[in-house]
């Protein structure tokens, strides 16, 4: 090939990979598809639509343009994955199969119970063990996601006040530490968020705390350990105090990882929590999703839980199993969506629970800690850490050198490093960064969480790239800058995407002639940790783009 | 043990390192009297014994490859091409977080652009978002967009009773709290009697597309109607008749949302699906969810990145539309893998195989003793059978003797349609079993010994 086919006219480098737009052909189809064995019936001709621009390619051209996007992501079966406040453990293979028995993958939701009793014993049983581990009198699956069992519990706190007679119970409190996600589910269920301010130990500010508590106070959210990855040393108080005013406690479990078989929220206090099975239980994040976030209540809110659950509506005997069904609790919130909740997820989570047993989720969580506590042991000294006591899972440190050093008289950069740009370099170093910019009340924050599936050497090795980056920090700033440099594509310009918004291909490229596949030299992401990273060639380096107008974003 | 790879020799350097003596120890922050509760679990098994466990459970369930399905009602048993389950397989897909970090989520966020630019082209609108939970829930979204692009002067939601109960159902839990009213789903109100119900508090009206009976309903005038009140049109649709019928775009609808289940996702009891929302650029930065967009890297080379980011609960916090945050992203992996690989003509195809096997079952059934089909309307997939008795009734003589998981029972969200039967019928049926079907129902007096699982 040519150089004139890996450049474009304009000079800048070719894409990655075509759009599966591009590679169409008319008249190519990658469908084996049967003709009809019936009667052919008359199409109703004025309904009908003329065109339908979906791409024309054959089954090679769909298996190889996506195994080949697949080599442009970086991926947890690829390597370390320190994403804070996400749980990027192991996602065990067998899980994947047991989702995929036709017995579980071709039943269809609305077939009679009494055909499903294999899928609804399955979904009791992990109502109970998630019952257990949280010590809450009862769960409800159907939540899809964290931020949807949030909204289901706080919609069962609302609904709980206003059964009470209690409609001036608008008030949700919200410590500055949280997750987006809780304030957001607060203003979706139509309450009012107060926010309390964290202390210098990263601990509710408990007289902040009493100050606003009163009787418009319908509840509080808080991650525990929090989303700084400590044990809140107040959490007893803390519960007491919204207890005394009249308000429930909603546990954000997001972080569970640290809590299995050391404690259970119901026995602390809390009144209602939800689950990340996408984060603590070993389900896959795919890219985005699916998840599924059950929520766990106490017994007052029961009665609230969204529905269907599944129950016991015929217990039995000796020689007949127990019958179950799926009901509708007495005071349900509703449905949250359609069915009963992402059920392949929740047979990987009980795939996952089987395995381990009480004992070996306890495991989980000490060895979670252990490799946690590990790396702030080994980052300590080097990269300021705000709260310097044992931590959970994960811990945050902060992604900031030379702030001093201001940028030169005339024009020259600024040394300054920010927790961006050693994010970026981890890249080249071969990991994935922790999350940034998370919790916000952490200037600057590097939010570390390993996980118990890395091994003592992945953690060493990427302490040993966080060393070195803090040393290259020092040394050359302008490595960090423009980092990272083996990746497949650069730093990319937001400000341009919010901007030209261009956020589908206009269909009619299909009818373009189709192109070759350019040959891309562009290394996939499958780097091994280099010992000799390149150093940045300056001529081929582009100004400095203007940073998004809305400043470093948290990524969690 | 499981997945940990510690060895004892790890542990014990890691302690030290650390400066403690014992794992307990890391623990101390916890309230004594909580700390290290029993848990009510049964012992942990090894990987084959779960296996076996899992094999149990899924083989006592009835499943669709052991039987004719006709039943839909939301979900549905169409073809799924080997190529979708190998490309979700890839653990470079599903072992990736969110793509926050583009430089090293390329493939993830070309699949999601090309996911989006798919579903604009099969709605005829101009942007779609990466996914919502589900079908439902992206009706109830769609609701928060009507509310904020009225900023809460227009608070009334029409919805038409032949939307999905379901789906109704999650619109109202998700708006419990807001002040949106909903009305028109209680009774048999038409097209004609939704348009008689907007007024100048209507935000949105809602229709679906095929209904949830799986008639097309005359919507020429529709978009004017709601359009002239000042209001917005919502439409629930089925991607797959969309390889046939005229796009919801060409009908005027602002917003389109629907279940993406049939477009390459199986069953599964009922999740993980994927809820599809396009809509138009003039509403498209009051959506909700991930929307991904093109842009260059610093060297100039095309790139993708999550872009309108500060509509999003990580930055706008409480005051973000929604709190979603984790999507059904690798869902629109699999649409997207089922798109390409269908394509043009394959879509096209596929729609018309239901469409003429849905036609045949329903002349078969139609001309069987007290049976009638409700053929007042051109309808796709799904059809209305009155039947002689109970729909329940009849299904458990389908099940028990002729190996056949029938149609949903009307009755038990339209209690006025007792004896209602609604019948899916996809590519997937072949001619043998609609016969049977209808030899089974003719027979449903009759009794008889067949056993004819197949
Ligand atoms: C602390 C915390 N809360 C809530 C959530 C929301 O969970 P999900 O993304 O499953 O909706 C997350 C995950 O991003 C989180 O880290």
């Amino acid at each position: 090939m040519t150089d004139e086919t890996t450049t474009t006219t304009n000079g800048a480098p070719p894409p990655l990979e075509p759009l599966i737009y591009d590679l169409s052909s008319p008249g190519r189809t990658g469908a084996i598809l049967p003709d009809p064995d019936v009667p052919e019936a008359t199409l109703p001709d004025s309904l009908l639509r003329d065109r339908l621009d979906l791409p024309e390619v054959s089954e090679i051209d769909v298996v190889r343009h996506f195994l080949r996007l697949s080599r442009f992501n970086y991926s947890i079966d690829q390597g370390f994955y320190p994403l804070g406040s996400c749980t990027m453990k192991y996602n065990p293979k067998l899980n994947e199969d047991m989702a995929r028995l036709p017995g579980f993958a071709q039943v269809h939701p609305l077939q009679d119970p009494s055909t499903n009793q294999g899928a609804l014993a399955l979904m009791h049983e992990l109502q109970n063990w998630l019952a257990a581990i949280s010590g809450m009198a009862g769960v409800s699956l159907q939540p899809a996601a964290g931020a949807q069992g949030e909204f289901a519990g706080i919609l069962m706190i609302r609904a709980y006040h206003l059964a009470n007679g209690d409609p001036g119970r608008n008030v949700i409190i919200v410590p500055d530490s949280a997750h987006g996600t809780n304030p957001a589910t607060t203003a979706m269920a139509g309450l009012k968020v107060v926010e309390v301010p964290s202390d210098a130990n990263g601990d509710v500010d408990l007289d902040k705390l009493r100050e606003v508590c009163g009787d418009t106070i319908a509840g509080m959210m808080i991650t525990v350990p929090n989303t700084l990855g400590v044990f809140e040393r107040n959490i007893e108080a803390i519960i007491e105090t919204i207890h005394g005013c009249g308000g429930l406690m909603y546990m954000d479990g997001a972080n569970m990882n640290a809590m299995m078989g050391i404690a259970r929220p119901g026995d602390l206090g809390f009144d209602v929590m939800h689950y990340n099975l996408h984060k603590t239980f070993s389900t896959p994040h795919g890219g985005g999703g699916p998840g599924s976030g059950p929520v766990a209540v106490g017994e007052k809110l029961l009665p609230f839980l969204p529905g269907p659950v599944v129950s016991v509506v015929d217990e039995g005997s000796e020689d007949e199993p127990p019958l179950y069904g799926l009901t509708m609790p007495e005071k349900s919130i509703g449905r949250l969506k359609a069915f009963y909740g992402n059920f392949g997820m929740l047979v990987r989570a009980f795939a996952y629970i089987a395995i381990h047993g009480a004992a070996g989720l306890k495991d989980v969580t000490q060895h979670a800690v252990l490799n946690a506590n590990y790396i702030r042991a080994r980052l300590k000294g080097t990269y300021p850490m705000p709260i310097d006591r044992i931590c959970g899972h994960e811990f945050v440190c902060q992604g900031h050198f030379g702030a001093d050093e201001k940028a030169g008289e005339s024009g020259t950069e600024s040394h300054e490093i920010h927790a961006l740009d050693i994010a970026k370099r981890l890249m080249d170093y071969g990991f994935h960064p922790p999350t940034n910019y998370f919790p916000l009340i952490v200037p600057e924050a590097l939010l570390i969480e390993p996980t118990e599936t890395e091994s003592k050497e992945s953690c060493d090795a990427f302490v040993e790239a966080m060393l070195a980056i803090a040393k290259e920090a020092g040394e050359n700033a302008d490595l960090l800058h423009n980092a990272p440099l083996t990746t497949p594509v650069g730093r990319v310009d937001e400000v341009r995407a919010a901007k030209q918004l261009v956020l589908c291909c206009k269909p009619d490229i299909a009818d373009v002639p189709s192109v070759d596949v350019p040959s891309v030299d562009v290394p996939p992401v499958v780097e091994p940790p280099a010992a000799d990273l390149p150093t940045p060639d300056d001529s081929s380096l582009p100004a400095k783009q203007a940073e998004p107008d809305e400043g470093p974003e948290p990524k969690s | 043990m499981t997945y940990i790879p510690h060895t004892d020799a790890d542990r014990e350097a890691m302690l030290k390192v650390i400066g403690v003596d014992s794992l307990a120890e890391l623990f101390d922050a916890v309230p004594a009297e909580h700390r290290f509760p029993a848990l009510g679990l049964p012992e942990g098994m090894s990987e084959m014994e779960v296996a076996w466990e899992l094999g149990g459970l899924a083989n006592s369930n009835v499943a669709a490859h052991h039987f004719a399905i006709f039943l839909g009602a939301g979900a549905y048993n169409h073809f799924i091409p080997s190529v979708v389950n190998h490309v979700l397989l890839r653990g470079e897909f599903y072992t990736a977080y969110t793509p926050y970090q583009p430089e090293l989520s390329q493939g993830t966020l070309q699949a999601i652009y090309e996911y989006q630019s798919m579903m604009c082209a099969l709605t005829g609108m101009e942007a779609a978002n990466a996914s919502h939970y589900d079908g439902a829930t992206s009706l109830a979204e769609a609701v928060t967009v009507a509310r904020v692009h009225y900023r809460g002067k227009r608070t009334k939601v029409i919805l038409s009773p032949s939307v999905n109960p379901e789906y109704r159902a999650v619109a109202r839990t998700y708006h419990q709290g807001s002040d949106m009213k909903f009305v028109g789903d209680k009774g048999n109100a038409t097209i004609p009697d939704l348009i008689d119900m907007l007024d100048e508090d209507t935000a949105l009206l809602v229709v679906s597309y095929p209904n949830f009976f799986g008639q097309i309903d005359e919507l020429g005038g529709l978009a004017q109607a709601v359009h002239e009140a000042g209001a917005l049109l919502c439409m629930v649709v089925d991607p797959i008749a969309l390889g046939l019928f005229k796009t919801p775009g060409e009908l005027g609808a602002d917003i389109v949302v629907g279940e993406g289940q049939p477009l390459g996702i199986p069953l599964s009891f009922g999740g993980p699906y994927l809820g599809f929302f396009a809509t138009n650029q003039t509403l498209v930065r009051k959506i909700a969810g991930r929307i991904v967009g093109e842009t260059i890297d610093k060297n100039g080379r095309r790139a993708f990145v999550m872009t309108l980011r500060p509509r999003e609960q990580d930055i706008r916090r409480e005051k973000a539309t929604s709190n979603i945050c984790t999507n059904q992203g690798l869902m629109a992996l699999a649409a997207c893998v089922y798109m390409s690989v269908m394509g043009k003509t394959g879509l096209r195809k596929v729609a018309e195989l239901c469409y003429h096997k849905a036609h045949y079952a329903a002349e078969q059934i139609n001309k069987l003793d007290g049976f009638s089909v409700d053929t007042s309307k051109p309808f796709f997939k799904e059809f209305v059978v009155t039947c002689p008795k109970p729909v329940a009734e009849l299904n458990d003589v389908l099940l028990d003797h002729w190996g056949i998981i029938g149609g949903y029972d009307l009755s038990q969200h339209y209690p006025d349609r007792a004896n209602q039967m609604l019948l899916a019928v996809t590519e997937m049926n072949t001619k043998d079993e609609i016969d049977t079907l209808a030899e089974a129902l003719s027979q449903h007096d009759t009794p008889h010994h067949h056993d004819h699982a197949h």
